[in-house]
């Protein structure tokens, strides 16, 4: 059966994003959230994720370029992005912004600028692979059962 | 996808494992303060797994503000940085203004300093950001226990 196929698939690409340490314990507790009634509760705040995330990169990198560095300024900004990450388990990303939250608090200009390239590779390689995976869940969602 | 764990009522309303216990829950108000439209969504959430109505806001101010015309709240979810009020100064003059809700911080780790200049602006608890299950069942039983 079509869908039966396609979600062994979501599951084995959804214990892979475990398994390679992409995702941990809270996105389980969004997928609990989710029901019959929300049906696309993750994927929503997946999407809102995104939004922040794509704020806070712009503010960080603006406060990068600015002399001198505000360090404050960025040690906020950071604090605002792992609260986001941390809240849909994306761990890598999250792991990431604590180190550069290190260099900052060291007002490390160099450290900051060499982990937020870290920060956005970790972010982008998890976004593909989740518009990958929601783009799986759906199709499975519609697929014919016989 | 994991499935709801099924409708027990007609409102198909999923109900957190130990909430059927508390009766109560239905009576209790919950007010979310926070800037971040992704942690409004996610406690709304988890407070209406357990029954709870929730209220969210954007900023301390405007917490301040439905207070202010006569808004009760058995729980206000404080998040400590937010733009034109923030968590501190929202929980400080709510306090004053007689407030004696349960206001309860919802932060990201902040440091030591800072949570505790938090909590001495008027707060029950302080937690890390974001909410689970575990931390509302224990606020809704410190609810239960205040009424």
């Amino acid at each position: 059966m079509e869908r039966n196929r396609l979600q062994q698939e979501v599951a084995c690409m959804r214990r892979s994003l475990f398994d390679q340490g992409y995702l941990e314990e809270q996105f389980i507790q969004l997928e609990e959230l989710q029901d019959d009634a929300n049906p696309n509760f993750v994927q929503e705040i997946v999407a809102l994720f995104y939004t922040d995330s794509a704020r806070l990169i712009q503010n960080i990198e603006q406060t990068l370029n600015s002399k001198p560095i505000d360090f404050s300024k960025l040690d906020d900004y950071m604090h605002q992005f792992k609260g986001s990450s941390s809240s849909i388990g994306a761990k890598k990303v999250t792991d990431e912004c604590t180190v550069f939250r290190e260099y900052c608090s060291a007002e490390n200009a160099e450290g900051c600028i060499r982990t937020f390239q870290q920060v956005k590779q970790e972010y982008t390689i998890l976004r593909r692979k989740l518009e990958v995976y929601f783009q799986m869940v759906r199709q499975a969602a519609v697929a014919h059962s016989a | 996808m994991v499935l709801g764990k099924g409708a027990s009522s007609s409102l198909s309303m999923k109900m957190a494992d130990g909430a059927e216990d508390m009766v109560n829950n239905n009576n209790f108000t919950v007010l979310v303060v926070d800037d971040d439209p992704l942690i409004r969504k996610l406690h709304d959430m988890h407070l209406k797994n357990f029954g709870l109505r929730a209220q969210v806001v954007e900023n301390g101010k405007k917490a301040v503000d439905l207070c202010h015309v006569g808004a009760n709240f058995n729980l206000i979810l404080m998040d400590r940085e937010m733009p034109v009020m923030n968590g501190a100064e929202a929980t400080k003059e709510l306090r004053a203004m007689g407030v004696n809700s349960l206001i309860v911080g919802v932060t990201s780790c902040g440091s030591p300093n800072e949570k505790q200049a938090f909590m001495e602006a008027g707060l029950d608890y302080c937690f890390e950001k974001p909410l689970t299950p575990d931390k509302i069942t224990f606020l809704l039983q410190e609810l239960n226990k205040n009424n």
